[in-house]
């Protein structure tokens, strides 16, 4: 049996938005995603060129040498707007909370062997890095890029990749009692180690990118689809096997995050490749260049975080990334 | 071994610092090359105090709950029609500027903190500037949130992204955005969080918000309390940025004192459209202009520049001519827009008997001597039905972007002030001198404006005629001219009961 509670019903003049109305019509209510994310930032009518930049209006197209009709042809499938994306991530922070509460009050690391330790160390610790670098191409995205899904959606990247920096500085920190020691001898290796110089070398030239389309394939398609497969996903079920169980738990965040930016990095690929012939040309050539880049740069730490299996590992997950883009019509 | 406790500084400080590092791949001049050119000394980045010390864990908790709260409100105010309850639906006309005039702009600080976030060489700076960037996104997408329901039941509010872009109007906001985004990002910072959200913001915040809640709008005034300690935060880091710059070189206050002096002037002819809003728009005001400047200017922001006088910095040039323009600029704003009313995207109407002696009183100085005389003289047109809006348009200001209405407060508040400067063979407008500095100091920034007004005469607004550039707009012909008769009115009534006599007519 239902129960109906009579409320005053007033017929809408409209349902939606203009700017909704013209993209999706008028006949039903447009939802929070769209109404947040479509059509905010101006397009036309700008009124001073940049101090920095007089080649460039404020927001241009010819930032990126790709090419849209509608910049608004992506669409993230996951909907965020900020309501929806910090709801999410504030649930998620609460497991991660309760995880690293649960890892310190029971004392987990103590059971540990020694070795996954000095592994996590040497291997996971000098992400936090990586993590900031990611932080910062990102909000350089955000920066640079053409339309408020594309701000929006590279916004809420950038502070997720700063979470995932703060939540290795914290398991770094679990692992020393707090103990600063682990995390000045990840940013020496950061630094100095051989194993490290290549891919700080990459993610440095990523830092001076023209185009802010092609630091998206290097940093959201290609470093990020190799690293997160690698190290928070194969070289973490190795630490599992060898006792370091309590490892997985403290990364379960960066693994679910993984799994869901793949949705929209997948889509991302999908609709810009469609566009054009050029602008599947200009992905595949971002593609294999950052691929082979960045996987030369990866091998060293893949062989010190695997051994003998690093180089294949390696191969795997690159040939699982190419894999993966060439379904979104990305081929190399 | 027991963990030893870190304590929250040091745990902050760890969680923020020491992740960034010093390039060696690529230069770190190449890898920040904005930081440098605008002058601005900053020998120690690490002296930057972070003014709250958010992690993202405990920003996510608790801005979701924020999130939570809103949006149940919002639900809640569209399920039971909450827009019946507001004062009258002339209100609106307040709601109505604020979608199309300040929520544009939270998207450019959004996008404008996002490149300090990227570029300003200090780790801890950079974290600060990416919160503000997300918080100013938030205020942009939950403002088109909240005030999507009133776009179902009124006119006005329907495009609010295509009009910023173009409506004469908004590109005085649109132009104050814009001039801060395209200065390096020493200026837009103090542009925006200092000259912007610490000194005026309670200017801009306080008249709208207090405005929503004195006028039923529950809606609006659930945003403000929930944005409310976004822009605690954003205030602290305008303070914290000021005294940063000041404390790191002696040579950066005379940079610092001119971005004041300018910004400020920027930020307050911007609000000039928020006095009309205050003491025209709302049904029931909760504080005239000049009540909100003496408290909010006069007192709050002299005692700040006090306690900055310690760093040498002065009150804003010009702050003396703003004071005594307080008593002016609501009514010459308002009055520009009465007699373009064909051309707003929002309802105007005649200020009631009742609401004149609101204003007697609040401005006994000015408004039955000088402005009273002109909205009885149009009543008594509208009345005869010979009133007529103005023909032609306005001149525009080079600078600020606002009609020539501003007068001559301090000599004779009849005269218009009217300022012109040479540049390059071409004659520049100006509505003071105030705008003047600022176009003679950069003038190869403002020769650039985009001003509507030359923009139409050039035929690149749609067409020659007023229903083009309107159509051009995309504004309906619903969406303008009086209250009294418009649609607007008419459903009010119909929701109001005919018997019930509606404040306003």
């Amino acid at each position: 049996m239902s129960i109906e509670i009579s409320a005053k019903s007033i017929t809408p003049v409209r349902l939606a938005y203009g700017n909704l109305e013209r993209r999706f019509g008028d006949k039903k209510p447009a939802s929070r995603y769209q109404e947040a994310v479509y059509d905010i930032q101006p397009t036309t009518n700008f009124q001073y060129r940049p101090l920095w930049d007089k080649n460039h209006d404020i927001y241009d197209v010819s930032k990126t040498a790709i090419v849209m009709e509608d910049w608004y042809s992506f669409a993230d499938p996951r909907q965020y707007y900020y309501g929806s994306y910090t709801i999410a991530r504030a649930k998620q922070q609460e497991v991660a909370e309760h995880n690293f509460a649960f890892v310190d009050k029971r004392d987990l690391f103590d059971a540990v062997p020694e070795a996954v330790k000095q592994a996590v160390r040497n291997i996971l610790i000098p992400l936090r890095h990586v993590e900031w670098a990611a932080n910062m191409n990102n909000c350089q995205i955000t920066d640079e890029c053409y339309g408020s899904n594309f701000s929006s959606v590279g916004m809420f990247n950038a502070m997720d990749r700063l979470g995932m920096a703060q939540y290795v500085t914290r398991i770094g920190l679990l692992l020393d009692g707090n103990e600063e020691a682990t995390l000045d001898a990840a940013k020496q290796a950061w630094m100095e180690a051989p194993q490290w110089q290549g891919l700080r070398h990459a993610i440095e030239d990523m830092f001076v990118l023209d185009d802010w389309f092609e630091l998206m394939v290097a940093q959201n398609f290609v470093l990020d689809g190799l690293i997160f497969p690698l190290l928070y996903d194969r070289f973490e079920k190795k630490l599992t096997q060898e006792g370091g169980s309590t490892i997985a738990m403290l990364t379960e965040f960066m693994d679910d995050w993984y799994k869901e930016t793949v949705r929209w990095t997948n889509a991302l690929a999908k609709v810009t490749a469609k566009e054009s012939a050029e602008n599947q040309a200009l992905l595949s050539g971002w593609v294999a260049k950052w691929t082979d880049r960045l996987s030369v740069a990866l091998e060293p730490i893949a062989i010190e975080a695997f051994g003998d299996d690093g180089a294949n590992e390696l191969v795997e997950v690159k040939a699982e990334l190419l894999d993966r883009l060439a379904k979104q019509g990305v081929t190399v | 071994m027991p963990a030893k406790k870190l304590n929250l500084r040091k745990r902050y400080e760890l969680l923020t610092r020491g992740m960034g590092w010093e390039t060696t791949y690529q230069k770190m001049d190449d890898v920040f090359p904005y930081d440098s050119f605008e002058g601005i000394k900053i020998t120690d980045w690490d002296k930057w105090e972070d003014p709250f010390r958010l992690t993202m864990d405990s920003y996510w908790k608790f801005q979701a709950e924020k999130e939570k709260k809103l949006y149940a409100v919002i639900d809640s105010f569209a399920q039971n029609n909450g827009q019946t309850n507001l004062a009258c639906a002339s209100y609106l006309s307040a709601i109505k500027l604020f979608i199309t005039g300040v929520t544009p702009l939270e998207y450019g600080a959004h996008r404008g903190f996002a490149h300090l976030g990227r570029h300003f060489r200090g780790d801890g700076a950079r974290i600060a500037c990416q919160m503000q960037a997300i918080d100013e996104l938030r205020h942009a997408q939950t403002q088109v949130h909240t005030i999507s329901h009133y776009n179902k039941h009124f006119s006005g509010l329907h495009d609010p992204f295509h009009q910023f872009d173009r409506v004469w109007y908004l590109s005085v906001p649109k132009s104050f955005v814009e001039d801060a985004m395209s200065s390096g990002p020493f200026e837009f910072i103090t542009s925006i969080s200092f000259a912007f959200e610490y000194v005026l913001t309670n200017l801009l915040f306080v008249p709208f918000m207090s405005g929503a809640a004195y006028n039923g709008d529950m809606a609006t005034v659930t945003f403000g309390f929930s944005a409310q300690s976004d822009e605690s935060r954003h205030m602290t880091l305008g303070l914290e940025i000021i005294k940063f710059m000041l404390e790191q070189h002696e040579d950066n206050l005379p940079i610092i004192q001119r971005w004041m002096d300018k910004h400020f002037w920027r930020a307050y002819r911007l609000l000039a459209l928020v006095a009309a809003m205050q003491d025209y728009m709302l049904t029931n005001s909760p504080m005239s202009w000049k009540e909100a400047w003496d408290v909010y200017f006069v007192e709050n922001g002299g005692a700040l520049f006090e306690d900055l006088s310690r760093y040498g910095l002065k009150m804003p040039k010009y702050h003396e001519l703003a004071t005594a323009e307080s008593d002016h600029i609501s009514h010459q704003v308002w009055s520009v827009f009465c007699s373009l009313g064909n051309a707003t995207g929002f309802h105007t109407f005649l200020p009631t008997e009742e609401k004149m002696d609101w204003l007697s009183e609040k401005y006994p100085d000015t408004f039955d001597k000088y402005y009273r005389p002109r909205f009885e003289y149009w009543a008594e047109q509208k009345k005869a039905g010979t009133f007529e809006y103005q023909k032609g348009l306005p001149q525009l200001c080079q600078v600020c972007q606002i009609p020539m209405v501003f007068t001559e407060v301090q000599t004779d508040p009849m005269q218009i002030s009217y300022r012109v400067t040479e540049h390059g063979g071409d004659k520049y407008h100006f509505c003071s001198d105030g705008c003047k500095d600022i176009f003679e100091f950069e003038p190869e920034k403002y020769v650039q404006a985009w001003l509507p007004v030359h923009q139409i005469y050039q035929g690149n607004c749609g067409g020659p005629t007023l229903p083009e550039v309107l159509d051009w707009y995309k504004f309906k012909p619903e969406d303008s001219g009086d209250y009294i008769g418009s649609k607007d009115y008419q459903r009010w009534q119909e929701w109001k009961g005919a018997d019930k006599k509606v404040k306003q007519a």
